[in-house]
């Protein structure tokens, strides 16, 4: 069975700047990796190559079988991001940024509109959902990012301080829509291991530099 | 991966709902043109322009209006994420460019809406020459509209956006601005339309469009990575 991802020897540097030195790691569908480091340490630009936004310096790294960043396009469509960027536009409600998203993913018409509403609906945000985002809260922002990140039912999720800006019912809810399932990988960065690490099947430890500190399964 | 014709559309929806809403591309553009006509029109101190000083300060101020709204293009994309939002979509990225090319054509056919009549009020004696102008411009448009967006998503992650994009758009206009001129000058002769050497200008225009069209379906994809 093809590994949702494979790591080995990833290196990134920017410039001189090593940030990524070295990282051997491989994910199954269905398992989630936590990756935990410092400031600095890379967790970022690890979660960026795997989106096929950064080009790896050196080392191999496959999604699905695919190689970056050469087969990229094989992947794309089959991964969601949720970053500190909402990727929302501004000026465009919430629903109207959803459908911009899911015309893009090639969702169209009502199974589009059902999707969607169904989204809003588990985050709560269905009375909102005509607000522009510029009048949406932080909080509210990042459960509309989460529904744009599943929207098209990706493979593997890339998670990036997922509960930013949310409260104890906000992290409930995209919890709800972004945490494990069967039939997905989720790569998922945070700096509050002990409220993850249950959920994680592996860890990857990033020391300063993108060193890799520790990789193995979780305790 | 998704039709070309979706991803065209809904990006290009997107640009002009976003436009509609916020309007802060066309009646800057706009205003600049109908005060820059003001500044000509005491400036040169004339009531009626004819030939190639008309065509040359029609032009002129078309194109330098237009600057602003190139500025403009990818904003929303580098300050709202959009560009990762592209990016992980299972588009062709020509799709991307076209549906740019697009809505910057759909903004310099609205400054002119509103720009030709203000110059045909200040400056022409009669609108026989309307017709035909208007198919010139829609031409040296889609030229402008194609390089406008090369140069736009080149300069928009740098923070000099804003001296970069003139510095290298209109250099790489001139041949386009000869050619716009180039016809746009015998329509606007004293006594009336005249169409000496307009079909060879309207060819030179087609190739400028061809060439910037092409040259943006080769390369965007590549200014598009990180």
């Amino acid at each position: 069975m093809t590994a949702a991802i494979e790591l080995r020897g990833l290196r990134r540097e920017y410039g001189e700047r090593p940030a990524l030195a070295g990282v051997d790691v491989s994910l199954a569908l269905g398992e989630s990796l936590l990756v935990l480091g410092p400031n600095g340490s890379g967790k970022t630009t690890l979660l960026r190559i795997l989106a096929t936004l950064l080009r790896p310096s050196g080392g191999e790294a496959r999604v699905f079988g695919a190689s970056l960043p050469g087969d990229a396009w094989k992947v794309r469509g089959r991964i969601g991001l949720l970053g500190h960027d909402a990727l929302l536009y501004r000026d465009l409600s919430a629903r109207e940024n959803l459908r911009f998203h899911a015309r893009l993913h090639g969702l169209r018409g009502e199974a589009a509109e059902a999707r969607i509403g169904e989204l809003l609906a588990a985050v709560a945000m269905e009375r909102r959902a005509d607000d522009r985002v510029a009048e949406l809260s932080a909080g509210m922002r990042q459960r509309i990012a989460a529904c744009r990140c599943v929207l098209h039912e990706p493979d593997l999720l890339l998670l990036d301080e997922p509960d930013s800006n949310l409260d104890a019912e906000g992290r409930e809810l995209v919890g709800g829509l972004v945490g494990p399932a069967a039939g997905r990988a989720r790569v998922l960065v945070s700096h509050d291991p002990e409220r993850h690490r249950g959920e994680a099947d592996r860890v990857l430890e990033l020391g300063v530099g993108g060193a890799v500190a520790e990789a193995a399964g979780a305790a | 991966m998704t039709p070309s014709r979706s991803a065209f559309a809904a990006i290009l929806g997107k640009d002009l709902t976003a436009e509609l809403r916020t309007l802060q591309s066309l009646p800057a553009m706009a205003l600049f043109a109908v005060t820059t006509f003001v500044i000509f029109r005491f400036g040169l101190d004339r009531t009626a322009l004819s030939g190639s000083l008309a065509a040359g300060v029609l032009w002129a101020t078309l194109l330098f209006a237009a600057i602003l709204g190139v500025n403009r293009l990818f904003v929303a994309e580098r300050e709202e994420g959009g560009f990762d939002a592209i990016r992980l979509a299972p588009i062709d990225r020509t799709a991307v460019f076209a549906a740019k090319v697009a809505a910057l054509l759909v903004y310099l056919l609205a400054l002119e809406l509103v720009a030709v009549p203000v110059f045909a009020i200040f400056f022409l004696d009669s609108a026989a020459a309307l017709l035909p102008l208007a198919l010139v411009l829609a031409l040296a448009d889609l030229g402008l509209a194609a390089t406008g967006t090369l140069i736009s998503s080149m300069a928009v992650n740098s923070r000099a956006r804003d001296l970069l994009v003139p510095l290298v758009l209109l250099p790489l206009a001139v041949p386009l601005s000869i050619a716009a001129t180039g016809a746009l000058e015998p329509l606007l002769a004293v006594g009336g339309p005249a169409y000496e050497r307009f079909g060879t200008w309207l060819a030179v225009l087609c190739l400028y469009d061809l060439v910037f069209l092409l040259v943006g379906y080769a390369v965007f994809d590549f200014l598009l990575e990180d």
